[in-house]
């Protein structure tokens, strides 16, 4: 299948108004040391209708979320997205548009951004948010590099709580630039209080925190706050968006910068991606933003419109000195977010918050009540892990039921091994808590 | 039309356009649940609006923006081409969409399937060795492609400080290689507007770590003596990185793995039609020859026998760039389009585009001046100075060009060419298209002469006129406020 829609009889016209006999004159400026003089080694194009078949056949090999009653979590949540989300998405007025470097043809992008930017706001209680970040990782390593500019201090502490995935993506911005990252321990479930003000010292950027933690607990966010505060140093909360329909806002306990992952805002499971990392500031740090911001002006005539802005910062101008390399973002992804948390509005994020937060409390308690053991025992949001006596059995037995849970946690901390992540969203219903509660009971 | 109201505007309290099913466990008190002092006092103003409100208000903002789909975006650098349908289509699939990541492996199989044959495909068509697909966009394959780097030298022992840049390279270049921790050494381009292999001579060191390059560059042209430059980076123990953005010129014309690139990425966005989101997600995966395959972040997708699996065990891998896998849907698309293209499609793709491009250039330049007149591959660059000397700038006549319902082209970049318009039509516009293209740019170029004014005035008929960037960038507003109402 082919998509080019010239004719024979057109190739030859242009090629003759450029004085050229064959397409392959075009080529004549590539050394022919260089060439490739075969065709690709690949197979040949299929029918659209061959193509269809041959992806819903890959398609159906997989355990998605429509075929198997999930329960995992871990970082990417199984929340409901709305119709409308999808409908949106598929204006390909939204999603075959390039970056909105032209203003007056992209206020659609650009106003949506702005609502973005203003929901995000809301939600973490602080003052800027960028147009999107690639995911929560790596909105998080951005969020360390730009408190190091901030403070020309050289060291990160990260909580050894956080997401292993996120810690990892970490290190590795990190280690270009000569950073120096130190894991501060955990106690139980949550951070190590004593040990994480032995480490914080005068060097320290920045305390990197999540909240909910990877285990689903909940962080002594506040102590943590006033531990690196009192040093000068800044507070990053990585925070589940869904959580702050309920939980307290990062700013309101002194978050410097808030970033996470913004999956389960109207964004499906996508085996991870694409989703949109986001990433919100306390104004006065507008200069050291990585990516993309929007803001609000006017035309001659007087009429709101809106544009990019404070671009100065960004790579195509500033080039070495920008403050992130940041070009393409994760816009429809946003776009998407946008849309859900226009959708579900204030009372809906808050009902959705709640029941995920009763729902993961009713399968939790059931399960001890059927004998199991938590591997934590602080307060929880929507996921928590218990004990198992194997992982590895207790996931094939629940497969065999059609269940998804876990991972198991000796993926990420061997050393707590063998326990069963589980993540209960407002999508569950009690009957298929029960169902996994059935499943389960009886093994401990 | 002029301004348009903000969803928040659109709000009133107690109206609902969601509803979930009754909470059909026990109600628990929440204050029992958590602690009180986790809870939010005050509620973060979202919109309060009707299914339908959310519906007409965003419609309402796609119609205030600009697709390929709308019509001609010959964005320069950037690959507009037409996205076909079913890309959409394969994406949305149950099987991918619906599919978490930490699902056991035997229940990914035709995930791993696809990012495996995925990586077969971007092999043969870059003539590297391995790939990760985990990279989110272009700017991200380069910060992964200069880690590796990075990291081959430190497990060599070498210290070497520097990265070699063209002065006409894309902005992310510096940027990625400056955020590695690298110092940027810029080089000019010659008068051909290529890299001048004595420039290069001059900066050439045992302290080089890489050149960056793009080829075709962003002038459209090809590095002709490409192998000679790459013999001589090699020669001083530095390597070579290919920017792939703009590989939709040479697909199964020649290779930056032929032509002796080290590392590389490729822009699936662009170059695999897996639209551009209005500024993502892209997909920048990143290829390496042998020699740089352990470096790579993990996981990469390994096949035994009939079974597809991720394999973590690289001791001297990277590290990870993002969470997960990468931007998988986007994948998806790009994987849809191989299948489709194959690569007799592939070879089509960029005999088609080069032919476009050039068609453009040749017919253009007797009414906008033409810098580098050759032959050139995806893309071109003409220059504005004729008009500048009669008052008109670039910015106005990308500004007019709105009012003709075509999107301007690339402008002010290259910073090599003065007032420029940097123009990529792609191989899926058609002579019409380009004929009409050319129709609205020879009139532009009348207006000049006849009626500045216009254009100083345009567009006439966006949604908003030119807008005020200046006084947004001084007085920034980033939000909404609803003090504003007051």
């Amino acid at each position: 299948m082919k998509y080019t829609p010239h004719t024979p009889d057109e190739v030859r016209e242009m090629l003759s108004s450029l004085g050229l006999n064959t397409i392959d004159d075009l080529f004549a400026d590539i050394p022919e040391e260089v060439k490739l003089k075969r065709p690709l080694n690949l197979p040949s194009g299929m029918s659209e209708l061959e193509v269809k078949k041959h992806l819903a056949k890959l398609a159906s090999q997989n355990g998605s979320a429509d075929k198997y009653l999930t329960f995992l979590g871990a970082g990417v949540y199984d929340h409901y997205v709305p119709s409308v989300v999808n409908h949106i998405l598929l204006r390909s007025e939204f999603y075959t548009a390039y970056t909105p470097y032209q203003a007056e043809m992209s206020q659609g992008v650009l106003q949506s951004i702005f609502e973005y930017q203003t929901m995000i706001c809301e939600l973490t209680g602080l003052d800027i948010t960028n147009a999107s970040m690639y995911d929560g990782g790596s909105a998080l390593a951005e969020a360390a590099l730009m408190a190091v500019n901030q403070t020309r201090r050289d060291k990160i502490l990260v909580l050894a709580t956080i997401h292993p995935e996120y810690r990892s993506v970490v290190k590795t911005y990190t280690w270009g630039p000569g950073i120096t990252v130190v894991e501060a321990p955990r106690k139980n479930g949550t951070v190590d209080l004593e040990k994480l003000e032995e480490l914080i010292d005068d060097k320290t950027a920045a305390v990197l925190v999540q909240q909910p933690n990877f285990f689903g607990q909940l962080e002594p966010v506040e102590e943590i706050s006033r531990l690196i505060h009192a040093k000068k140093g800044l507070l990053v909360a990585a925070v589940d968006p869904i959580s702050l329909g309920i939980l307290k806002p990062p700013a309101e306990y002194g978050a410097d910068i808030a970033v996470g992952d913004g999956q389960a805002l109207g964004n499906g499971l996508a085996f991870g991606g694409p989703h949109l990392g986001f990433f919100a500031a306390r104004k006065d740090l507008a200069r050291r933003m990585p990516g993309r911001l929007v803001g609000l002006t006017t035309d001659r005539q007087g009429n709101r419109g809106f544009v990019l802005t404070l671009q100065a910062r960004e790579q195509h101008i500033r080039r070495e000195k920008a403050t992130s390399n940041i070009c393409s973002n994760q816009a429809l992804n946003a776009l998407a977010a946008t849309v859900y948390l226009a959708t579900v509005g204030k009372k809906g994020l808050k009902e959705i918050a709640l029941q995920s937060l009763q729902k993961a409390h009713y399968a939790f308690e059931r399960l001890i009540g059927e004998g199991y053991e938590p591997l934590f025992t602080g307060p929880f949001f929507k996921e928590f892990v218990v004990k198992v006596k194997n992982e590895e059995e207790i996931t094939q037995k629940l497969l065999k039921h059609h269940i998804l849970a876990g991972p198991g946690i000796s993926r990420f901390y061997p050393e707590l091994a063998p326990a069963l992540m589980i993540a209960v969203t407002e999508k569950r219903t009690r009957e298929e808590i029960d169902t996994l509660v059935e499943v389960m009971g009886g093994d401990r | 039309m002029g301004s348009y109201p903000l969803i928040f505007e659109l709000s009133k309290e107690g109206r609902t356009g969601f509803e979930l099913p009754e909470l059909d466990v026990p109600a628990k008190d929440v204050t029992k649940l958590l602690p009180e002092g986790m809870f939010r006092e005050t509620e973060p103003d979202l919109p309060e609006v009707a299914e339908v409100d959310v519906v007409r208000h965003y419609v309402g903002l796609s119609r205030r923006n600009f697709g390929v789909d709308n019509g001609f975006y010959p964005l320069g650098s950037c690959t507009m081409k037409y996205n076909p349908k079913i890309n959409e289509d394969t994406s949305r699939l149950a099987g991918f969409a619906e599919l978490h990541p930490y699902v056991p492996e035997e229940l990914a199989q035709g995930a791993l399937e696809l990012l495996y044959d995925t990586e077969q495909y971007l092999k043969e068509i870059t003539g590297m060795d391995r790939f990760t697909l985990q990279p989110a966009a272009g700017a991200h394959g380069e910060f992964t492609g200069i880690m590796i780097i990075k990291a081959y030298l430190a497990k060599r022992g070498e210290k070497r400080t520097k990265v070699i840049v063209p002065d006409s390279a894309h902005g992310t270049n510096p940027a990625t290689a400056a955020m590695c921790g690298f110092d940027v050494i810029s080089i000019k381009s010659n008068d051909r507007g290529l890299v001048d292999p004595e420039e290069l001579a001059k900066v050439l060191d045992k302290d080089v770590a890489a050149l960056m390059l793009t080829n075709p560059n962003t002038l459209g042209l090809f590095e002709e003596e490409i192998v000679k430059i790459a013999k001589m980076v090699h020669d001083v123990g530095g390597l070579l990185y290919y920017d792939g953005a703009n590989l939709n010129a040479i697909l199964g014309v020649t290779r930056p793995g032929d032509m002796g690139f080290d590392v590389m990425h490729i822009n699936l966005h662009k170059t695999f039609s897996t639209p551009h989101g209005g500024g993502g997600p892209g997909s920048g995966p990143v290829g390496v020859k042998a020699h740089l395959a352990e470096f790579l972040p993990v996981p990469v997708v390994e096949k035994e026998g009939d079974r597809y699996y991720f394999n973590y065990n690289l001791p001297n891998s990277i590290g990870k760039v993002r969470t997960f896998y990468g931007n998988f849907l986007v994948v998806v698309k790009a994987y849809t389009y191989l299948k489709a293209l194959g690569g007799e499609g592939l070879v089509d793709v960029s005999q088609k585009a080069v032919l476009n491009a050039n068609y453009l250039r040749e017919k253009l330049k007797k009414y906008f001046y033409l810098p580098y007149d050759r032959l050139c591959k995806h893309e071109f660059v003409l220059s504005g100075k004729w008009q500048k000397e009669k008052g008109v700038r670039t910015l106005d006549i990308a500004k007019r060009l709105l009012d003709y319902g075509v999107h301007p082209p690339t402008i002010y970049f290259p910073l090599i060419v003065d007032e420029a318009l940097m123009i990529e039509p792609t191989e899926t516009e058609s002579k019409e298209t380009l004929d009409r293209f050319i129709e609205v740019m020879v009139a532009i170029s009348r207006e000049v002469e006849e009626n500045p004014e216009l254009l100083h005035e345009a567009p006439h008929v966006t949604p908003v006129g030119r807008l005020d960037e200046v006084g947004a960038a001084r007085n920034p507003i980033l939000r909404w406020s609803k003090d504003w109402q007051k």
